[in-house]
């Protein structure tokens, strides 16, 4: 059986816009803050790995090197789409599993500025028309055989569930928007911290029916970091250290396997599904023992599908779970307490990490104003299109 | 596009794996379900049921908006994704498992006068 890792140290920069820094000062930040929560340096570290989507072939990983300790240690510089930060992670945590290591820092970071909307090309019109590509099309199709863009593909997989299940449409979906909006008032890590109501939410200004402009996330920059570590290693360590660290008690990564409409419409839900069932095993919990789960709400209908393919909800009853408030922060599994992506914010490559911080941070009982009381396991999920799914489950240390 | 054969009855062609029955548009190295190498093509059914849609209002500059988004399963169990046509881009005008029909329309025309032809699915 492969070692126990615990997770040292972890700190995030608050989420937003840094026009006076770039992706590399962020970084550095967030991983000198979770050295330092840790009690540990740079020296310790047996290998760096760095998750960046947009700046995926700048040798960021060395780039950080250079601002905190070049050690000569091996990095390695990732990239996975929306689950980069968890597949930072879980780079880290392989490399310990296997015996390569005792420790090692994981990073994610990004900085998109105001990029809007992601994927959906502009359409050029040719003076000649020549197929090209793959299907030998004449023209982009975006806009013409469906959408590419991510309002739209999200906004089909939650009306794909809406289709399948009753009690489910547009006021079930703004209600998550509502939620998480209303949770960032107290992260002041939050990109925006600002409350609406669901009028204000579901008036909004349609982007992809049913997501409004409320319901989906914005773009921004951010970086978050932790510091892993293997049982033998933190035997070693300072009982305060090992206070305040958090178990991991279950690390996954999956991707899509093939489904007939796979191709047509990504399938964003049998790895979630997947990737859910390898970490309850793993962890030994189920959905009903968890005190909190950060999990990838980068439109409001993704959250909604989510409560099912991680199991918070009855089969077919996400509707209802939204319906009487079981997700909020005072309901039965509070979701997205830190805001989620909608309010909270998602630099891409930093999300993976910036969900465990968050777990992280209330098994401590450190999260301030929006603590949930009591928390001792949580679980974190991010989806990459393409598509990865990364699932972690933390658990408080029991040491004292 | 390839995979729309034009003609006085416009079709879909998808490559079925000869082993699993699978199908694909476009040109697959081995099937993504069993591995198989062998496909064959097949015409694809032009009926088929509304298995999600948006209504896409925020796109880039140069397409026209709002336009609605769809996957239709088709009758032989096909998934498809193309645009809603001939109908409001309103969601109470819009039924989920709504029957559709493929139909295509000229989307441009080029400085030769070549008409580029698209496909799309209209309520029935």
């Amino acid at each position: 059986m492969a070692q126990d890792i615990w997770v040292l140290g972890t700190h995030m920069t608050a989420f937003g816009r840094y026009p006076d820094q770039d992706a590399v000062d962020l970084a550095a930040a967030a991983a000198l803050g979770a050295l330092d929560d840790g009690g540990v340096t740079i020296s310790d570290m047996d290998l760096l790995s760095c998750g960046t989507l947009f700046q995926a072939n700048a040798g960021m990983g060395q780039q950080v090197q250079k601002q905190i300790g070049q050690t000569g240690i091996p990095v390695y510089n990732v990239s996975n789409a929306c689950a980069t930060g968890a597949t930072a992670l879980r780079t880290v945590i392989m490399a310990i599993r296997a015996g390569e290591a005792d420790m090692g820092l994981a990073i994610g970071v990004e900085q998109m500025g105001k990029m809007g909307l992601l994927a959906g090309g502009a359409r050029k019109e040719k003076n000649v028309y020549e197929p090209s590509g793959r299907f030998g099309a004449v023209m982009p199709i975006d806009g013409i055989l469906g959408t590419d863009t991510m309002p739209g593909v999200f906004a089909q997989a939650g009306m794909e569930y809406a289709n399948d299940n009753d009690g489910v449409g547009f006021e079930q979906f703004a209600k998550v928007a509502q939620k998480n909006h209303a949770h960032s008032t107290l992260n002041p890590l939050a990109q925006y911290q600002k409350e609406f109501s669901l009028e204000e939410v579901m008036g909004s200004p349609m982007q992809s029916y049913p997501n409004t402009l409320l319901m989906c996330c914005p773009t921004g920059d951010g970086a978050a970091a932790c510091v892993l570590v293997g049982e033998e290693r933190f035997a070693t360590l300072s009982r305060e250290q090992q206070s305040r660290a958090v178990k991991l008690s279950a690390s996954v990564l999956t991707t899509d396997p093939y489904v007939e409409s796979g191709a047509m419409q990504p399938d964003v839900n049998t790895l979630t599904r997947n990737a859910a069932q390898i970490a309850y095993e793993q962890a030994g919990v189920g959905p009903e023992d968890l005190s909190l789960v950060e999990l990838h709400d980068c439109f409001a209908t993704a959250e909604l599908i989510h409560y099912d393919n991680l199991g918070l909800c009855e089969p077919g009853g996400a509707g209802d779970f939204i319906d009487r408030g079981a997700p909020r922060r005072d309901g039965d599994t509070p979701v997205n307490v830190s805001g989620g992506l909608i309010s909270k914010g998602h630099p891409i490559g930093a999300t993976g990490v910036a969900n465990v911080y968050e777990v992280a941070t209330h098994l401590r009982g450190e999260a301030g104003d929006r603590q949930i009381e009591g928390a001792n396991v949580g679980l974190a999920h991010v989806i990459g299109l393409g598509s990865s799914c990364g699932v972690h489950i933390l658990e408080k240390s029991g040491i004292s | 596009m390839d995979y729309l054969v034009l003609g006085d009855e416009p079709y879909l062609q998808a490559n079925e794996c000869t082993n699993c029955g699978a199908r694909f548009f476009g040109r697959r190295n081995a099937c993504a379900h069993c591995g198989h190498r062998e496909f064959k093509p097949v015409r694809v059914s032009d009926t088929g049921t509304l298995r999600t849609f948006s209504i896409v209002y925020r796109a880039a500059p140069t397409i026209p908006t709002p336009y609605v988004s769809a996957i239709v399963l088709t009758d032989d169990g096909t998934s498809v994704r193309s645009n809603l046509i001939n109908i409001e881009p309103d969601p109470a005008k819009i039924t989920l498992g709504m029957k559709v029909k493929l139909d295509t329309y000229v989307v441009g025309t080029d400085d030769d006068g070549q008409e580029a032809v698209a496909f799309g699915y209209a309520p029935v």
